[in-house]
């Protein structure tokens, strides 16, 4: 999940760097999102070109996929765990009090917002939850003054 | 002289402050003059007790927890450093009847050491396995995983050894051998626990068959939500080629075997064997027909042998101690130990290793200590999001795979999710319908368009539109579902659903605008 400013490499650069075992759409798609943030809409043309297939081929797994986007990426991503082992533990009334406290849907996308709450199924921190997940750092027991705390660390140490 | 302080690196354990924890100890330990040796180890799986802090003393380790970061000046005031006692305490942490109970095989190295550090991984017996491996003919190496009574730990429970004998008779010029460490069941953390905790474990598992069935690639598929997971096997892939037992020459036996860590971007249905095939060629995570079986024509059409992270874990000790040991645990045909999962609402959750045969009632209330809230259990999830939802009243139930099955249940990948009785089992049975409509692969009318109509018809009933009906219409839908999908996913997702309507019938009657619906 390590992300580099956009705009330093072209995505045919990222593509000639990617080992000849993972020269497959999946893989490509994921160095690209790595380099750039997200797939922008001319890696989509790159990487048909480079491995060969059709448009329709890379956007097909493009869409597939939960964790590739096509929009740039929030500054904080917050993956909130809507699975069992943490409904269990009071994930639904979590969401709620994040809906309130940040006045945002959780799991609906909004490009533009500098913090996004999107659905996960588990983070496989099921005895600890309900569990959330803030630019890849794990916080479990969470309840809205750890999220609260957890994304204001987020946002300090990308400032 | 230096005290050796073990905090654990786990991520369950740094999502409740470990990280912060640790450099407190070493920041207040230095203030105070002492020189201290802090191990990230992996977590004993004790995860109400996270974060775990143990002190190496003459006696033993002796263990507090959980600590948090303002606990550490008073626990070292009052002697951590000598494993003096302290409201945290817990004594010597052998002597802790929660982990002394259990029989922890594929876990027995989890939690004692610093997961790359393999002169520990050597000392505690690791590499036995394998090198017993590379010295023995591949067709006693099938012989004993056959006779070890193993099976795949995943969740469908097939017979390992007779994957391991396809695979080694089946004629190609490349085979190989995936891992699949997509744990996506809610409940289930075990496969992280192990590769975050004592990824050596599996990667000697996946060597010992790699080169017995003479697949020279291994290649583990982990999930994108576990990267802590992912960085730690890639070190551990790096640290294990350097010393000669992965690569061209497995430990000098001349097969060669490497291991490649591989990310999912995100995708439950990958979970499914020939789904994540799909995902490791680069495509969507569809899944395929069978037969063909992956064990003849699995990735790129080559044979494959496909194991969870459980099923290869539990492959060095067979190896290792023979089995006949491994054999001897169990009942049945479930033999030798599962590593179960206690989670959701639970008081003392985590890991707990037994043998096949422990009753549901022990691990939830024994181990569990019954729900965290303090109220009373009502329903318990065995077996993941397919998974059914079982009543306070059938946990005498036995752990193993063909008495939960006649419990018209399942083992799954071992979790086990606690509820009280605040729990509203219509919105759990819609769940699972929704869970399913938003992770199904789409390849088959029942389970894709099924799950969509799943939610609406619960939906209706909740509400109470036509509800005699419309348990009828759910019903048939469940038995389309279950009859008609190609995999799992859209084939158990009725188990959750029937099961909340047989045994918590109740909660789908409710008078529209009593309780609190979401």
């Amino acid at each position: 999940m390590t992300r580099q400013a956009p705009g330093t490499r072209a995505p045919a650069d990222v593509l000639a760097a990617v080992p000849l075992e993972e020269r497959l759409i999946l893989p490509c798609l994921q160095r690209i999102q790595n380099s750039f943030g997200y797939v922008t809409d001319d890696s989509v043309d790159a990487v048909a070109g480079f491995l060969n297939v059709s448009r329709a081929e890379v956007i097909g797994v493009l869409t597939y996929y939960h964790d590739l986007r096509r929009t740039p990426p929030p500054a904080v991503a917050v993956a909130v765990c809507v699975a069992e082992a943490c409904q269990a533990q009071g994930s639904r009334s979590l969401i709620h009090d994040i809906e309130v406290d940040f006045r945002v849907a959780v799991g609906e996308q909004s490009a533009s917002a500098p913090i996004e709450f999107a659905k996960t199924y588990c983070l496989g921190n099921c005895a600890l939850g309900p569990a959330v997940m803030v630019n890849g750092r794990l916080v479990g027991r969470c309840d809205i003054g750890r999220v609260r705390a957890a994304v204001a660390a987020a946002q300090e140490s990308i400032r | 002289m230096s005290v050796r302080i073990y905090v654990p690196g786990d991520s369950a354990a740094c999502s409740v402050g470990a990280d912060e924890v640790a450099a407190m100890i070493t920041e207040l330990a230095a203030a105070g003059g002492a020189t201290v040796e802090v191990i990230r180890n992996g977590s004993r799986g004790m995860l109400w007790l996270e974060p775990f802090v143990e002190v190496q003393t003459p006696a033993g380790r002796v263990g507090y927890g959980p600590v948090a970061p303002g606990d550490v000046a008073s626990l070292i005031d009052a002697g951590l450093l000598e494993g003096r006692d302290h409201a945290l305490g817990h004594g010597l942490v052998e002597e802790i009847g929660w982990l002394d109970r259990q029989h922890r095989v594929s876990f027995a190295r989890v939690g004692l050491a610093d997961p790359l550090d393999l002169d520990e991984y050597r000392k505690m017996g690791g590499l036995a396995g394998l090198r017993r491996a590379v010295d023995t003919p591949v067709e006693e190496v099938v012989g004993d995983i056959l006779a070890s009574g193993l099976r795949g730990r995943g969740g469908a429970g097939f017979p390992a050894g007779i994957k391991w004998r396809t695979v080694l008779e089946a004629e190609a010029e490349q085979k190989y051998l995936c891992c699949n460490a997509d744990e996506g069941d809610s409940g289930t953390f075990a496969d992280r626990m192990l590769m975050e905790g004592d990824p050596f474990t599996l990667l000697e598992g996946m060597a010992i068959a790699g080169v017995t069935v003479g697949a020279s690639l291994g290649l583990i598929y982990v999930r994108s939500e576990y990267p802590a997971a992912i960085r730690t096997l890639r070190t551990a892939v790096d640290i294990a080629r350097v010393d000669g037992w992965l690569g061209a020459d497995v430990m000098g036996s001349g097969r060669p075997f490497d291991v490649r860590v591989v990310e999912g971007a995100g995708s439950y249905v990958c979970g499914e064997e020939t789904a994540m095939l799909e995902s490791l060629e680069g495509k969507r995570g569809m899944v395929r027909p069978k037969p063909p079986i992956p064990a003849l024509q699995g990735l790129f059409g080559k044979p494959t042998l496909v194991h969870n992270v459980l099923t290869l874990s539990a492959v060095p000790a067979i190896l290792a101690d023979g089995a006949a040991a491994y054999q001897g645990l169990g009942v049945d045909r479930s033999r030798g130990t599962q590593v179960f999962q206690l989670a959701g609402n639970i008081a003392r959750g985590g890991i707990v290793e037994l043998a096949f045969g422990v009753s549901l009632r022990e691990l939830v209330e024994d181990f569990g200590g019954g729900t965290r809230s303090g109220r009373p259990v009502r329903a318990v999830q065995v077996g993941g999001p397919l998974g059914a939802y079982l009543p306070e009243s059938a946990l005498d139930v036995s752990m193993d795979y063909e008495a939960l099955l006649a419990a018209d249940s399942m083992l799954g990948h071992g979790g086990v999710v606690v509820f009280d009785d605040t729990v509203d089992m219509a919105a759990q049975a819609r769940f699972a319908m929704e869970f399913c409509a938003v992770e199904s692969c789409g390849k088959c009318t029942p389970c894709r368009i099924g799950s969509t109509r799943g939610v609406e018809v619960i939906d209706k009933i909740t509400a109470g539109v036509d509800r005699a009906r419309n348990l009828v219409l759910l019903e048939e839908l469940c038995e389309t579902m279950t009859d008609g999908s190609l995999c799992a996913m859209g084939g158990l997702t009725p188990l959750p659903v029937r099961s909340a309507v047989t045994h918590f019938g109740e909660d789908f009657h409710r008078p529209v605008n009593g309780g609190r619906r979401q």
